[in-house]
């Protein structure tokens, strides 16, 4: 077809010169660098946040390794072969969430783990990160776009399900951006400004049904004490308190990386995981702050890039969620630690110290690699 | 439907492009949310947030002054401080208390008594953040052992501490004092920020009349601390000025002595130097450990100490009210000069008693058969009883209350000595206001023997004499002697505001004196057992007193009363006559005669004194004790 003529990549690729080698091994070279420098900050910051304990910047950096391999096998696949199974993974996917409500194991008040002797302990939560916009992308995309209410509701159905399931484990944060990730591909397809209106009246309806019903004491406190973190500054406020400190003393220019008192004094809990960004804010400042967020929004806008210009529909959905999801990782944990957000349990992606999203969130990237450099033909 | 058939594939692609714009400026939005809350915090409030991360780590630490040492008058050390560790919990860190403890009572041994005491303290008003003491004085092994699972015990620390320790406490106590914690009633008194750092404080004695000398001013350091209240690094330091060392009139070789010869007695001494007032010993037997004191004795020993029937706790050095007895009657003879009811020639009969009136109360010599005409010389030579019941009764109370007040009874005449009690010298308007009756002849009779209503302490009685020594001049007894650093002695030892005794005839004094010496030398002298072959002319006088009053004509034999009730033997004294170097006080109680025990024990300290300490071995006590006196 000639239409496809049009996506000759040697005419409109900013790097021709290279772009044979980088086709050939399924990379983009400019995400990629981003997301090295991402992850190499990453690790400046970790060896501060844990407390000049090298072994966690060691494991931290095998983990990223494992990460950027996952990544490239990801990018190999062809898109194509990720529709194909997007059904039989949802599938497996909603079995494993099944299976850790009933066999799983985990600490903490919380089942998120699956134990299957002979193989690695995983989550099949962190799987449906992947999954779920694969899912709803593989369902909207069959039909004409924008989708009709029916196939909405559809699309809604195969997001909530796993959802809710992840809510059971119990594991809020997880089961928002499943849930997010979902809903970003129905807004990709093109759902009527209407249906979004009718959709937000709902959720209004539906938050205080949510307080009384569903959410559990340790979230409610969560929220009361985001409005309020002096109420009960020794116990759930004092995390916010703390961060809060450590960002505001940091000023401008930070006070010097290793020199953060509130995390190296041990005030500022969860330094090297969840609260990482309030060390790097005391440390660099807000000159720091400025460049890790420009650092994400230039991901972001590659990513976005990638979707706009994707070959189809399936490929354009799922990378545009995809890269929404990972906006929101961003949004959500820079937000709450800086106590603009309830406190959920959600890293700062690539960054905070941790193995499974990390793993999850560059396989999202090296699906995105696979969807810029799998070009064809539309009509082959 | 197969994927791909009837869709427009552009019009996907517009749409799909659209809302990727929509995308980005939500991204842009909440992105310039954050950015705008970073700002908020991090350059708007700025200044609030740094405030509280200084708040967070910077605490300002008191650090207690090092309490100034005492030394006696030859640089020898009475009290010092030395490190003692113990373990502390600080409340407002320790998340379970009970746990805690239980943890570390089973790493310690901590009795029930430092529990208890721990949980008394941990209901009492306290300075938030106050470390609270567990147990003290903690080994090395206990040390170690919290030191392993210190990360278990957040809020438990091992602190080392100066603490006051008296190497020469048995002999000190009484004279020193010594310091203990600081309790409620006390914590009101003091200041509180100077006291910020300190846990102890002058309980008595020296330690507490020179508490303020001694204490020094509190430093402070501002130190890095982290969340759980370590101290990580001193940022600032205001050093603490250390007390000052002081030095005492006291010797510790006199004082040791003095110790030696009451040793397995009950019994108090006190030695003045008569030129400037200056207690060279002051000793209270038996004594005690002030060291157990300091941190807190147990009940068990407390209750050992304070039922013990020698009274061990018991100042009688300054807080024995005793009666005089015959140790008087050289204040008696100067007053009876001075007033001119008596003079060097006159003499009377002594029949071996006394009348006020013909047939009336036989007031008893203490020699029966009596000592025949007597002059003021021989009656104090021989103490004769009858003479000074006489000149007693002509003398009248109120002379005898103006020349014994001038010797400084009937108050606390010292300038820096604590808790020194006044005694008793009775008056006519004391009787009429205390027992609400006139004042009798027969009360002037026994008070002409320093017996009656009168009172005296081991010190006044010193006191007395070492004026008398001093032909009339005062020199108020006093501990320090100088500070040792820069500060002059004016500024803390209190003036005192003695009058000299001025007689009539200054010459009176030498005559007295003679008395005195005819008391040891003369050969009817009652004590001249004790001044037997001395190469010094000494003064003296001998006392007994009776512990309890015998009827008129009542024989007693001390072999039959038990040990307890027999009297007390006093003996006042100075040496040497012309220039005296040293008065002393000494009394024996239930020791039986001034003479044959007081003496002996007077002429020791003079010779010691005098003439240099004895070598160890040496016999301490010289002479023989040879009649008996009154």
């Amino acid at each position: 077809m000639a239409a496809g003529e049009m996506f000759n990549q040697s005419a409109r690729h900013p790097l021709s010169g290279s772009r044979g080698i980088w086709s050939a091994l399924h990379i983009d070279p400019i995400l990629m660098l981003l997301l090295l420098a991402l992850i190499a900050g990453g690790l400046v910051v970790l060896f501060s946040g844990a407390d000049q304990n090298m072994a966690v910047v060691k494991a931290q950096g095998i983990r990223m390794g494992v990460a950027l391999v996952v990544m490239l096998v990801f990018a190999q696949l062809d898109p194509a072969v990720f529709r194909r199974w997007a059904p039989w993974l949802f599938a497996a996917g909603l079995v494993g969430l099944a299976a850790v409500l009933l066999i799983g194991v985990g600490a903490k008040g919380a089942q998120r783990w699956l134990a299957i002797p002979g193989l690695p302990r995983f989550q099949p939560s962190e799987l449906m990160k992947l999954v779920v916009p694969m899912m709803v992308a593989w369902y909207l995309s069959r039909h004409y776009l924008p989708p009709r209410l029916r196939h909405v509701a559809v699309a809604l159905v195969i997001a909530v399900v796993p959802m809710a399931m992840i809510v059971l484990q119990p594991d809020l944060g997880t089961s928002l951006l499943v849930g997010v990730a979902g809903i970003f591909v129905v807004f990709f397809a093109g759902i009527s400004w209407r249906l979004i209106g009718a959709f937000f009246a709902m959720v209004s309806v539906a938050a205080p049904l949510m307080w009384f019903f569903v959410m559990r004491d340790y979230q409610k406190q969560r929220v009361l004490t985001l409005l309020d973190p002096q109420s009960d500054p020794l116990g759930a406020g004092w995390n916010i308190i703390q961060s809060k400190t450590a960002i505001g003393s940091g000023g401008m220019d930070g006070k010097g990386w290793l020199q953060g008192t509130q995390s190296h004094l041990e005030f500022l809990p969860e330094s090297h995981t969840d609260f990482i960004v309030a060390v790097l804010a005391e440390e660099f400042g807000f000159v720091g702050m400025l460049a890790l967020l420009v650092l994400y929004l230039l991901i972001i806008l590659r990513c976005l890039y990638i979707a706009a210009t994707a070959q189809d529909s399936f490929s354009r959905l799922l990378a545009g969620a995809l890269t929404m999801t990972f906006f929101i990782y961003v949004f959500v944990n820079v937000g709450m630690v800086s106590g603009l957000l309830p406190v959920v349990g959600i890293p700062l992606p690539l960054i905070s110290y941790g193995g499974t999203s990390s793993v999850t969130l560059m396989a999202a990237f090296g699906v995105l690699m696979s969807i810029q450099t799998h070009r064809r033909m539309i009509s082959a | 439907m197969p994927w791909g058939e009837f869709k427009d594939i552009a019009a996907e692609r517009r749409l799909f492009q659209r809302r990727t714009v929509v995308m980005l400026l939500l991204v842009f939005g909440l992105l310039s949310l954050l950015i705008a809350r970073m700002y908020q915090l991090q350059v708007v409030e700025h200044d609030i947030y740094t405030t509280l991360s200084d708040k967070n780590r910077v605490q300002v630490q008191s650090v207690a002054p090092p309490r100034g040492l005492v030394y006696d008058r030859n640089d020898v050390l009475l009290a010092e401080n030395r490190p003692v560790f113990s373990v502390t919990l600080v409340p407002e860190r320790v998340g379970h208390m009970e746990q805690t403890l239980a943890k570390l009572q089973e790493m310690l041994s901590i009795s029930e008594e430092d529990m208890e005491r721990f949980h008394r303290r941990l209901l009492e008003p306290r300075r938030p953040f106050q470390e609270l003491p567990l147990r003290y004085d903690l080994n090395e092994q206990e040390i170690a052992r919290l030191a392993v699972h210190r990360h278990e015990l957040p809020g438990v620390e091992v602190s080392a501490e100066l603490v006051r320790y008296y190497p020469h406490s048995e002999l000190t106590a009484h004279a020193l004092g010594y310091v203990g914690r600081i309790n409620r009633q006390e914590l009101q008194r003091i200041d509180s920020v100077n006291y910020a750092g300190t846990n102890y404080i002058g309980k008595s004695g020296v330690e507490r009349f020179y508490e303020q000398l001694l204490h020094g001013r509190v430093g402070y350091q501002h130190v890095e601390t982290n969340a759980r209240g370590r101290t990580l690094r001193v940022l600032e330091r205001e050093n603490p000025v250390p007390g000052e060392d002081i030095r005492l009139h006291m010797d510790l070789r006199l004082q040791r002595l003095a110790h030696e010869l009451l040793d397995g007695r009950r019994g108090a001494i006190i030695a003045i130097e008569p030129s400037t007032g200056g207690i060279l010993a002051l000793a209270s037997v038996p004594g005690f450990d002030a060291n157990q004191f300091v941190t807190g004795i147990s009940v068990e020993d407390y209750r050992e100490l304070s039922t013990s029937v020698d009274k061990p706790l018991f100042n009688r050095a300054l807080r024995g009210q005793y009666p005089p007895g015959s140790t008087l009657k050289p204040m008696l003879a100067v007053a009876a000069l001075d007033s001119g009811v008596t003079t060097r020639d006159k003499t009377i009969w002594d029949p071996g008693y006394f009348q006020l009136k013909e047939g009336g109360r036989r007031y008893r010599n203490w020699k029966r058969s009596g000592h025949g005409w007597v002059d003021l010389k021989d009656a104090m030579a021989q103490s004769t009883d009858t003479y000074f019941y006489q000149v007693g009764v002509e003398m009248g109370i109120d002379t005898m209350h103006k020349y014994l007040s001038a010797f400084g009874f009937g108050e606390d005449a010292t300038l820096d000595v604590s808790g020194a009690l006044s005694g008793l010298a009775p008056s006519r308007d004391w009787k009429r206001a205390v027992h609400n009756e006139p004042w009798y002849p027969g009360d002037s009779v026994n008070l002409g023997i320093g017996q009656g209503y009168m009172l005296a302490t081991p010190l006044q009685l010193a006191t007395a004499t070492s004026v008398l020594a001093n032909r009339g001049n005062w020199a108020e007894p006093r501990l320090l002697k100088d500070i040792k650093g820069d500060r002059s002695i004016d500024e803390v030892l209190p003036i005192g505001s003695h009058q000299s005794i001025e007689l009539n005839n200054p010459d009176d004094w030498e005559y007295v004196v003679d008395t005195m010496a005819a008391v040891m030398h003369s050969s009817k002298g009652t004590a001249r057992g004790a001044a037997k072959g001395a190469p010094y002319r000494m003064a003296g006088k001998t006392g007994t007193a009776q512990v309890f009053s015998l009827a008129e004509d009542e024989e007693y034999d001390e072999e039959e009363v038990r040990e307890r009730l027999r009297d007390h033997a006093l003996f006042v004294g100075f040496a040497p006559t012309d220039d005296p170097e040293i008065a002393v006080a000494v009394i024996v109680e239930n020791g039986g005669s001034g003479s044959g025990t007081a003496a002996p024990v007077a002429r020791a300290l003079f010779d010691a004194w005098l003439l240099g300490f004895p070598k160890e071995g040496e016999a301490l006590i010289v002479g023989e004790p040879e009649g008996g006196s009154h």
